[in-house]
């Protein structure tokens, strides 16, 4: 287990992880872990991948990351304070739709400042804002019944940009969409994420979206989730996804990646691999 | 930005993937025409759908396989409604020093008697929706409160109702109390385990939002869980309605009041099948008619749910 009193990080960090492990109904039969000793440190303004087969444990260091669920082992940090509960300053963005179905898209995008109390004027002030930097301030009043996926993943966003987090945490967020709004999403992704200058920490099994958007790709091992390799992508931006310096990363990705899902599948199918 | 354009596209889009949302719209736009016409075909299926069953009945004893004075057919009960009412509305009718002459008109009457029944009805499923979602959330807010009171409510949930009618006599005695109680018992215990489970089975992603925003959790349950529990509650509530409507029939049959029961309970004892045939007609009308409120409210106050009901057509 790490210590708190002398982590060795800087407190000016979006994000440092030490030691950080998880085990699920930990102390129950039904315990089992999830990650297992993650140390990690994000840049304020860096676009962070993670990579891994499904069922690594992805999703659940982004939770332990926002605060939703308490690390079993070692501890994490943002901007210097520790990760305790869910803050603001940390939005999360989920894979399905997780606008509120009987709010307006304003109403769902100004959320945050009704928990706060925020006047009518302000919210919808707010919400204009941030639906105008997801290019969606047409459908301010529709409900999200009447929006696409991809509209509905943009509104998502524009609801944590009102916030003004520090740190975007996106969990496989269009993962449901079909291959053509995927791109033109990435495209605009990258562009809120210059435009607002908070770390994003992006979750995909898609190791093309891994190489179209981060500066580094964090790559998982199977189940129990640790850290095989921290992967930079020095392409420099917009980039060319068509270049040979792209596919080569692509292919190694998808080698370091071959072993784990093959490990995964093994474990699935009841043959312990040793690790 | 660069997405600013994109609107047609993914409206396209949003068209194709979501025919029910589409419709709506066009709907909207076409409001009087379409609803009024939707409408008709609603009324003229309804009116098809009686007269099938009405008409059997009148073949069968046309046929003279149906004894008119055991099963009276619908021109026969209905034939002489002065007749029938004058069993109606009898807490008043049969008041010490009052004639069979005097008080409201047979048609009132049967009015009289529906509306009370009605209105127990009403009464009981407002103070049982009420209490079972407040004692149902409470459960999941305060696990004290969980471990004390659930055992009790689960306990007691699978008493038939008719078992607690001795209960409304002895608390209420006679008149509106003892049948409302009886609603109030019928649908109170399975209320309170249907909003436990919905609360159980709301998305969780919905909750992690409001958290990550800084919701407190009185928060989180005034304005998330509460709206999200609500569509299944209404559904829970509809679903309870008859079975409403069965019990305040049995109190107020048994004596515990007066109404439509209690005119079965007449018809009954007389031996008067068209009575009863011309009672139950009326029962089902408002039952109708109260169902169908309850969707129009629940379209109102769930706005957003799509409809659901053209999903199983085109198999
Ligand atoms: N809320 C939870 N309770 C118990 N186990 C969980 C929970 N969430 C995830 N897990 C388990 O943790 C492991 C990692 O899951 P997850 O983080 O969702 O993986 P990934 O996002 O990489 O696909 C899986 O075995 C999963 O079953
Ligand atoms: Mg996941």
């Amino acid at each position: 287990m790490a210590s708190d009193n002398a982590p060795h990080f800087s407190s000016r960090d979006a994000v440092v992880c030490r030691g950080v492990g998880k085990t699920w109904a930990a102390g129950t039969k039904r315990a089992h872990e999830a990650l297992r000793e993650i140390d990690l440190d994000i840049k304020p303004g860096e676009f962070v991948v993670f990579l891994g087969p499904s069922g690594c444990g992805k999703s659940t260091l982004l939770y332990l990351i926002a605060g939703l669920e308490d690390a079993t082992d070692g501890a994490i940090w943002s901007f210097g304070d520790k990760v305790e509960t869910p803050s603001p300053e940390r939005s999360l963005i989920f894979q399905e739709t997780s606008l509120f179905p009987w709010l307006t898209v304003w109403q769902n995008v100004s959320f945050g400042l009704a928990i706060r109390g925020a006047a009518q004027e302000e919210r919808r002030a707010v919400a204009a804002e941030a639906l105008q930097r997801v290019g969606l301030i047409a459908a301010m009043d529709k409900r999200p019944d009447e929006l696409s996926g991809g509209m509905r993943q943009r509104v998502a966003v524009a609801r944590a940009l009102a916030m003004r987090p520090k740190v975007l945490l996106m969990d496989e967020p269009f993962a449901a969409l079909d291959v053509q709004t995927r791109a033109r999403m990435q495209d605009f992704l990258l562009d809120v994420w210059r435009d607002s200058g908070a770390s994003v920490l992006f979750v995909t099994h898609h190791i093309d979206e891994a190489v179209a958007l981060a500066d580094r790709v964090v790559v998982f091992t199977s189940r129990p989730g640790r850290i095989k390799t921290i992967f930079p992508i020095d392409l420099p931006r917009p980039r060319n996804l068509f270049s040979r310096e792209a596919e080569a990363m692509r292919i190694q990705l998808t080698e370091l990646l071959r072993d784990e899902v093959d490990r995964a599948f093994a474990e699935q199918e009841g043959f312990a691999v040793p690790a | 930005m660069a997405v600013v354009a994109r609107d047609g596209e993914t409206g396209v889009a949003a068209g194709a993937s979501r025919p029910a949302a589409a419709t709506r719209l066009l709907a909207s736009r076409l409001f009087v025409s379409m609803a009024g016409l939707d409408w008709l075909a609603k009324v003229w299926w309804t009116c098809l759908s009686i007269s099938l069953f009405a008409g059997l009945w009148e073949l069968c004893w046309a046929m003279g396989w149906a004894d008119e004075k055991l099963l009276p057919p619908p021109h026969i009960f209905l034939d002489n409604i002065a007749e029938q009412g004058k069993y109606f509305n009898t807490a008043t009718r049969w008041q010490v020093g009052s004639s069979m002459t005097e008080g409201p008109s047979a048609f009132e009457s049967v009015l009289i008697t529906g509306a009370a029944t009605t209105a127990r009805v009403f009464a009981g499923l407002v103070l049982a929706s009420v209490l079972a979602i407040g004692i149902g959330v409470l459960v999941r807010y305060y696990r004290f409160f969980d471990r004390l009171v659930l055992p009790t409510i689960t306990l007691l949930s699978p008493v038939s109702p008719i078992a607690w009618l001795p209960v409304a006599i002895f608390l209420f005695g006679i008149g509106n109390a003892p049948a409302i109680f009886m609603v109030v018992v019928a649908l109170f215990f399975h209320m309170v385990l249907a909003t436990i489970n919905q609360i159980d089975t709301v998305n969780t992603n919905l909750i992690n939002v409001a958290r990550t925003m800084g919701a407190s959790k009185p928060q989180i349950y005034t304005r998330v869980i509460i709206p999200a529990i609500l569509p299944g509650m209404l559904q829970v509530l509809r679903m309870n309605l008859f079975g409403a409507w069965m019990v305040v029939l049995v109190a107020e049959s048994t004596g515990v009041g007066y109404g439509m029961g209690q005119v079965i309970m007449l018809a009954r004892n007389t031996f008067n099948p068209s009575l009863v045939f011309f009672t139950i007609a009326v029962i089902g009308v408002l039952g109708f008619t109260f169902d169908w409120l309850l969707r129009l409210a629940q379209r109102r106050i769930l706005y957003w749910l799509p409809d659901t009901a053209e999903r199983l057509r085109g198999l």
